[in-house]
């Protein structure tokens, strides 16, 4: 196995792009990357491609070969794979890419995600986000994923002692960053009295606790770290590539409070980039749900379980912080477009390795992390980066 | 969700039929064709039998749902929990015949059967277990009905009750 770089990166606008289509917005995000990484397209082996539905949101299956041709390259007969692990499906694909690369089989190749939501009613949309969790022994009994995650929230706060403000500061946190960044599907900054008086969702969570539906693109370019300098001045190294998978269905698994998946894909990447919890500067969490980057930032072990809440609410996991999470806005001020979301968290890091994340930036950040979730924890995926010595 | 992807689950949705691993003796529901539990998979196979939940159990978490899930929009707002049985599986399912406010943690419920959802004015009726506080005097008035009949009548009990 050798090591694998990121050596460009791309990302269209997150939000309700009315105007445009998905091979669009597919389109923008890999040409993005592919000019940002100084590659020709007559250099790449290959597209691994995350999506979590298209089928049921734009009715379009076989969708890697459909963005590889509206990108020009249908005619050089590349090898285009579409993966799919529900919301972390673009993480997901970036490990495929990492593999790929890593084994020697390829020299390069782009890893793009992208999801088209808008094009279905919201209530379509909604009910295509719980196709994530169990639909036979979950959703028919009444379930959508946000009731699933407000079970975890519930038993967080009896066993814990997780406040609601605690968990609103969350939300007010990534919209803080998302203000600050220019593709965010939301810009607008929030407190924590509109959070807690916002409309019921599941109770304890309310709308501004949950990331909202969006359009959206990213990609990145992957190659040999060992060429990457004929690319990039600033190669940054994927220290850590590792995926973890649990039931399917939250009510089987040992604590509920507790996301298995997450907890050993953490595990398995740490000791993988050598590194530890305290060594990371910049992270990409999975908050989907204000309850869903709690937990995940105790299960990859930022910090104790049980003690996400009070660290979040004392500055933490802020600007200035230990460990900066969300510096994106996360999914819910960038936005959630399923697919999407596992690239455009590395593609984060990335500009934040590179020091061009501009207003938004962590100071003389050189490790960071991305974790992606899919459903409530059937599936993690967990990236450590270094900007290359 | 065609009717037979949801008539072949029948016997557990109806029943609370699950499956024991003879080697460990762990419960699962709904039932599997392997123990997770046993160290090597290929010990249990073949070797899992049915097993019945006495339909008891204990509210370990709950949320009110408000943006309900499909075909239980006519229901909002519900009270979803997780409830563990004594036999050890944990189900999801609705908590149903009290005020959705009145549910808490470690709330003593039951299984019973009901009606879950319809899919349009004319469209399939889903069954299934919802459940009920084991305490009586904790169930509202408006949802107490005649004495339930016995289980095979299963249906018109479900068709009186709404949840």
């Amino acid at each position: 196995m050798r090591d694998v770089a990121v050596l460009g990166v791309g990302q269209t606008k997150f939000g309700e792009l009315w105007d445009r289509s998905f091979r669009e917005l597919g389109i923008q995000a890999g040409l993005q990357a592919l000019v940002d990484a100084k590659l020709s397209s007559t250099d790449l082996d290959g597209l691994f491609l995350g999506n979590m539905a298209s089928g049921a949101l734009i009715e379009q299956e076989h969708i890697a070969p459909l963005i590889l041709d509206a990108t020009g390259l249908g005619h050089r007969h590349l090898p285009a794979v579409r993966v799919e692990g529900g919301g972390a499906s673009g993480a997901l694909a970036l490990h495929q890419g990492y593999l790929a690369v890593a084994s020697g089989l390829y020299d390069y190749v782009v890893v793009g995600g992208a999801e088209k939501l808008t094009d279905v009613p919201d209530e379509t949309g909604q009910r295509i986000t719980s196709s994530a969790a169990d639909q036979e022994w979950e959703v028919v009994f009444g379930a959508t994923l946000p009731a699933l995650w407000a079970l975890v929230a519930r038993r967080h706060m009896h066993d814990f002692g997780t406040t609601r403000e605690q968990l609103a500061r969350v939300a007010v946190h990534s919209h803080e960053m998302g203000s600050k960044n220019p593709n965010a599907h939301f810009r607008n900054k929030i407190t924590v009295e509109q959070v807690l008086g916002a409309s019921p969702v599941a109770e304890p969570l309310g709308m501004l606790d949950c990331a909202p539906l969006s359009d959206g693109a990213a990609a990145v370019v992957l190659g040999p770290l060992e060429s990457a300098r004929k690319h990039t001045d600033t190669p940054i190294r994927i220290a850590a590539s590792q995926v973890a998978c649990d039931t399917m269905a939250l009510h089987q698994r040992r604590e509920i409070t507790r996301l298995d998946s997450t907890v050993v894909a953490g595990q398995r990447a740490f000791e993988q980039a050598r590194r530890a919890p305290s060594d990371i500067q910049v992270a990409e969490i999975h908050d989907a749900y204000t309850i869903s980057a709690l937990v995940s930032l105790e299960d990859l072990g930022f910090t104790e379980k049980g003690r996400a809440g009070p660290e979040f609410e004392s500055g933490r996991f802020g600007p200035g912080g230990k460990t900066v999470v969300n510096t994106s806005g996360g999914l819910k001020a960038q936005g959630r477009p399923f697919g999407a979301v596992g690239v455009a968290q590395v593609v984060e890091i990335v500009r934040q390795l590179r020091e061009q994340a501009k207003e938004r930036q962590v100071a003389g950040a050189t490790v960071g992390l991305a974790q992606d979730v899919g459903g409530t924890g059937a599936t993690t995926v967990v990236h450590i980066l270094e900007r290359a010595a | 969700m065609s009717i037979a992807r949801f008539w072949r689950e029948t016997p557990r949705r109806y029943n609370l039929g699950g499956s024991k691993c003879t080697v460990c003796g762990t419960v699962y529901f709904p039932p599997r064709s392997v123990c997770p539990e046993c160290t090597s998979h290929r010990q249990s196979i073949e070797k899992m039998v049915p097993f019945q939940l006495s339909g008891e159990g204990e509210v370990i978490s709950f949320t009110i749902v408000h943006e309900a899930a499909e075909g239980f929009d006519m229901q909002v707002p519900y009270a979803l929990g997780l409830v563990r049985t004594p036999e050890g599986p944990v189900l999801t399912g609705q908590i149903v015949d009290l005020e959705p406010e009145a549910v808490t943690i470690g709330l003593k419920v039951r299984a019973t059967f009901r009606k879950l959802r319809e899919e349009g004015p004319s469209g399939v009726i889903h069954y299934g277990y919802k459940f009920t506080p084991l305490d009586e005097t904790g169930i509202l008035p408006s949802a107490r009905g005649p004495p339930a009949p016995v289980a095979s009548k299963g249906a018109s009990e479900a068709e009186r009750t709404s949840a």
